[in-house]
């Protein structure tokens, strides 16, 4: 570890011994999870969501694989398959709502620690690969969740699978011969459903792959903080185990306690009637809307609609179709520039002033209307809010915080993490260490 | 540093053309066209009634009784027309039934089964392993039989629709004359041929003939009146077991799952608090 | 200042031999109790792979033998695999009966093979004892081995007429499945 002061790990017995010299798993996990990785004294719970990420993927994986011993990936009896494992598989019914449901609270802890990444702007050097690598897991998961969603082969996964991949058909020249080779054909069928399982199943082992990289890009500058400031000694940091081991546990408990909650008494709240009918290509459901986690984006898509015209001439320069498509797609991408657009030398939303105004009362605001727009039919006032909000959005992310990072003036930080916990910090005090704090 | 301030000069440029073009191409025209035509307006249909049952609620469960009497509703009405595909025979020993019962309930049935001398499609007598059987041999026969209109299977029909259980059962005993008043605002709404009326169907008018017409028109075998109400709520009832055999083990897992959880988790607080006490700042108080 | 009597140092900050077993027992019961929910999990996850309801309700199967001659056999299915279910003719009874049992690899009589009252009617499953191929002998025109009962053809395993290995690799005789009959003309296996 990059701290000196890191608890070095010492193998206590012959077992162990022989392991450290021979493959040093052990004393990976006790420098990665254990009491060998020193982490700011002073995380919030804002801080206990990677773990729970972290948790929900492998509760995806588990009961992802059980599920996949019963599902058939073939549009004959892939819907039948799905009630077969409700019906009759032992414990069927609790595999698939924890399933289900276990997407939604994966994305939920991940809407909170990425959220957590802006208002702290954890984003910011030294941690720009952590927050690149977050990025690439959170676009992932939506390819894994999307195609998920469309194996039990009722009619939202139907629709949705037939929607989602029109969107590539917005593409000039080329778009309808790549929508037709995503689905293998005109219209979602046996071929699309079956290499959505095969990448559905695969996805998550790629994620696992991107989470370990990512845990390895964080153990490099070590974990950023509610202050922003900089580890500087031994007396900032506390070891990982047991502080924060029990305390990610008993945040786990709670979080358990919600997911059960929903998975034993309302399996079906976050899902959608449609999608206890069987697919039919012949008839379209009365309002197609994706998972509720994609409700934002879906508003950010439909809310262009409008050709970009040349004013009074009425020569389209790009059709709403395809401006929404690459609005949605850019409306997350852009966060893999975000180190590079917030210069801001103050980290955390606690210290700057006119970011936190903007991050409180503009961007949350804007993700609760594209939220709700989003999730509800495209009628006034929904479609007229979605357009407010996105316009937000941009100016938020590509106007606002560029130019908030060089006019605002920070609120002084405290010298130390030390000095945020208790009060005071004796180097502070006896001017041991002069340099600036940043 | 030039070239970051390049990105960022960008960025603001593309942030400032998007915002302008949802806001000037898109925005703009949709509030002009709101203003000067207004929206189509929804037709006013009701919400489901809130029917007490059994089994709401977290402490819910079945009433075998009233499950028993829906199969008989299905059985003698929604049967001639729905399907109940997923539902085998062998699952009606969960309604009370004994081996006997559903050998005898399911032996009554045809099932498409094959003739063992010529290998011919025929039917069979039915076995407690089989599903039930649909009343139409595919899609294009139920279609033909029911003027374009596929009646759905029943299975899932409570979880295929918001609130379903009580959507059933309003509207079942819901079908009635559309009023004056509906009809003044919105002539639309007046039922064409072969559509019958029913506030609680979104669109008002839908294919089915009422299919539960008069008291009494299931004969019950435990005596209860059978009003068009009291069969409503019943088969709404089976129907619900029909799309969740397994709603009451559910909810009976999730207590003791939960308690368990809330014991877990009080400990780890108390775990926790116990371990961060030596390195927490202490308020004007030194414990111990 | 009092506020920074604490450290984060915890070696200089352990309670009172009291408060260290007051500590240790929140700790243990904690991770006790995280333990006792991680194996309460494995139990569905380990039962899931169990036969389903729909397997298990397919576990008994009817077989109507009223059409079956004496010295012909018939194939059913039981469980997803073959069930032999042959009427012997008067001759091959009394071959089954000649034998002593204590002769033999795995010593059964016809009769502990057979149900009373229906001596004739002999009931296996269709599956060789070595591993588990299919014998032949039940289907007209089928070599019968050298006991007139059912030959194995994977490695050479002869059965006699009661469907009793009597040659070859097989450690025991056919399995007789547990039945009964529900009629004269009705068996139910299983």
């Amino acid at each position: 570890m990059s701290f000196p002061w890191a608890k070095e790990y010492t193998p206590s017995n012959g077992v162990t011994k022989f392991l450290d010299e021979k493959l040093p798993l052990p004393r990976l996990v006790y420098n990665a999870v254990g009491a060998g990785y020193p982490v700011p004294r002073n995380l919030s719970y804002f801080w206990n969501f990677g773990v729970l990420a972290g948790f929900f993927l492998v509760l995806q994986i588990v009961t992802g694989i059980i599920l996949a011993m019963h599902y058939a990936a073939n549009a004959q009896v892939a819907f039948a398959t799905t009630e077969h494992i409700m019906r009759n598989v032992n414990w069927g019914w609790l595999m698939r709502y924890a399933h289900a449901n276990g997407a939604s609270f994966f994305f939920i802890v991940v809407y909170l620690h990425i959220f957590r990444g802006f208002y702290y702007s954890s984003y910011k050097a030294p941690r720009e690969m952590i927050w690149l690598l977050g990025v690439t897991i959170f676009l992932l998961m939506m390819a894994t969740a999307f195609m998920g969603y469309v194996l039990p082969w009722g009619q939202m996964s139907f629709w949705g699978a037939k929607v989602i991949t029109g969107l590539f058909g917005a593409i000039p020249l080329v778009g309808e011969p790549i929508q037709i080779w995503l689905l293998g054909g005109y219209a979602p069928d046996n071929a699309a459903l079956n290499r959505f399982f095969s990448l559905h199943f695969l996805l998550p082992f790629v994620i696992a792959g991107c989470v370990i990289l990512h845990i390895w890009a964080l153990h490099i500058p070590g974990s950023s903080n509610p202050t922003g400031v900089e580890i500087k000694s031994e007396s900032d940091t506390l070891p990982f185990h047991p502080y924060y081991t029990v305390k990610d546990g008993f945040g786990l408990g709670v979080a358990l306690l919600v997911f059960f909650s929903l998975v034993f008494f309302l399996p079906n709240a976050l899902g959608h009637p449609d999608n206890y009918i069987e697919a039919n290509p012949l008839s379209t459901p009365a309002h197609i809307v994706p998972e509720w986690y994609f409700w934002p984006f879906y508003a950010i898509l439909r809310a262009f609609t409008g050709d970009l015209t040349i004013p009074f001439t009425g020569v389209v320069l790009i059709e709403a179709k395809l401006l929404g498509v690459l609005a949605m797609f850019g409306s997350i991408l852009l966060w893999f520039i975000l180190p590079w657009l917030d210069k801001s030398p103050v980290r955390s939303g606690h210290y700057r002033p006119l970011f936190r105004k903007f991050f409180w009362f503009g961007l949350i605001p804007a993700m609760i209307v594209l939220f709700i727009c989003g999730g509800a039919p495209a009628e006034e006032p929904y479609v007229m809010l979605s357009q407010l909000a996105t316009a937000y959005y941009f100016l938020h992310f590509l106007v606002i915080l560029p130019i908030v990072g060089q006019i605002e003036k920070p609120e002084p930080l405290p010298y130390s993490i030390t000095e945020a916990v208790l009060g005071s910090d004796k180097k502070a005090v006896l001017g041991e260490n002069a340099s600036p704090a940043v | 540093m030039t070239k970051l301030l390049s990105i960022r000069v960008v960025a603001i440029l593309i942030g400032i053309g998007l915002a302008v073009t949802v806001l000037f191409w898109s925005l703009v025209p949709g509030v002009i066209a709101f203003v000067t035509e207004g929206q189509a307006e929804h037709l006013p249909y009701e919400e489901p009634r809130d029917f007490d049952f059994s089994f709401d609620g977290p402490f819910g469960k079945w009433d075998v009784q009233q499950l028993q009497r829906g199969l008989k509703v299905y059985d003698e009405v929604c049967s001639a027309c729905h399907s109940l595909k997923y539902v085998a025979f062998r699952n009606l020993s969960e309604l009370g039934y004994d081996e006997s019962q559903v050998k005898a309930y399911a032996a009554a049935k045809q099932v498409p089964g094959i003739d063992p001398n010529t290998g011919e499609a025929t039917t069979r007598p039915g076995l407690p392993t089989d599903y039930f059987p649909s009343p139409y041999p595919n899609n294009v026969a139920a279609a033909a039989a029911n003027n374009n209109a596929i009646p759905p299977d029943l299975s899932l029909i409570t979880k295929a629709r918001g609130d379903g259980t009580n959507y059933v059962a309003s509207l079942l005993s819901g079908y009635q004359e559309p009023s004056a008043e509906l009809l003044a605002e919105h002539p639309e709404a007046a039922p064409g041929p072969g559509l019958y009326h029913n506030p609680y169907f979104p669109n008002l008018n839908l294919a089915m003939a009422p299919p539960i017409t008069m008291d009494g028109q299931v004969t019950y075998d435990d005596g209860t009146e059978a009003t068009i109400e009291q069969m409503s709520i019943d088969v709404a009832a089976f129907l619900t077991w029909t799309a969740e055999p397994t709603l009451i083990q559910r909810k009976q897992t999730g207590w003791p799952v939960l308690i368990f959880l809330l014991f877990a988790t009080v400990l780890a607080y108390l775990s926790k608090n116990q371990i961060w006490a030596a390195v927490k700042p202490k308020k004007n108080k030194k414990s111990d | 200042m009092a506020d920074t009597a604490a450290t984060a140092n915890p070696e200089t900050t352990e309670d009172t031999g009291d408060g260290v077993r007051r500590r240790d027992f929140l700790d243990i019961a904690a991770v006790s109790a995280a333990g006792v929910g991680g194996l309460a999990v494995l139990y569905p996850l380990i039962s899931q792979m169990a036969p389903s309801k729909d397997v298990l309700a397919a576990s008994t199967t009817e077989v109507d033998v009223s059409a079956i001659q004496p010295g012909q056999a018939i194939k059913a299915v039981f469980r997803k695999q073959p069930l032999f279910v042959r009427r012997l003719t008067p001759e091959e009874i009394a071959a089954a009966n000649a034998t002593p049992a204590s002769s033999l690899r795995d010593p059964e009589t016809l009769a502990d093979r057979t149900q009373e009252g229906h001596q004739d009617m002999l009931v296996t499953m269709g599956v060789c004892t070595h591993l588990g191929c299919v014998p032949l002998g039940a289907a007209e025109g089928e070599v019968k081995g050298e006991f007139g009962g059912y030959f194995c053809p994977c490695h050479g395993s002869h059965y006699d007429t009661a469907g009793r290995i009597r040659k070859g690799p097989a450690p025991t005789n056919l399995e007789v499945p547990e039945y009964t009959f529900t009629s004269d003309t009705t068996i139910q296996v299983g």
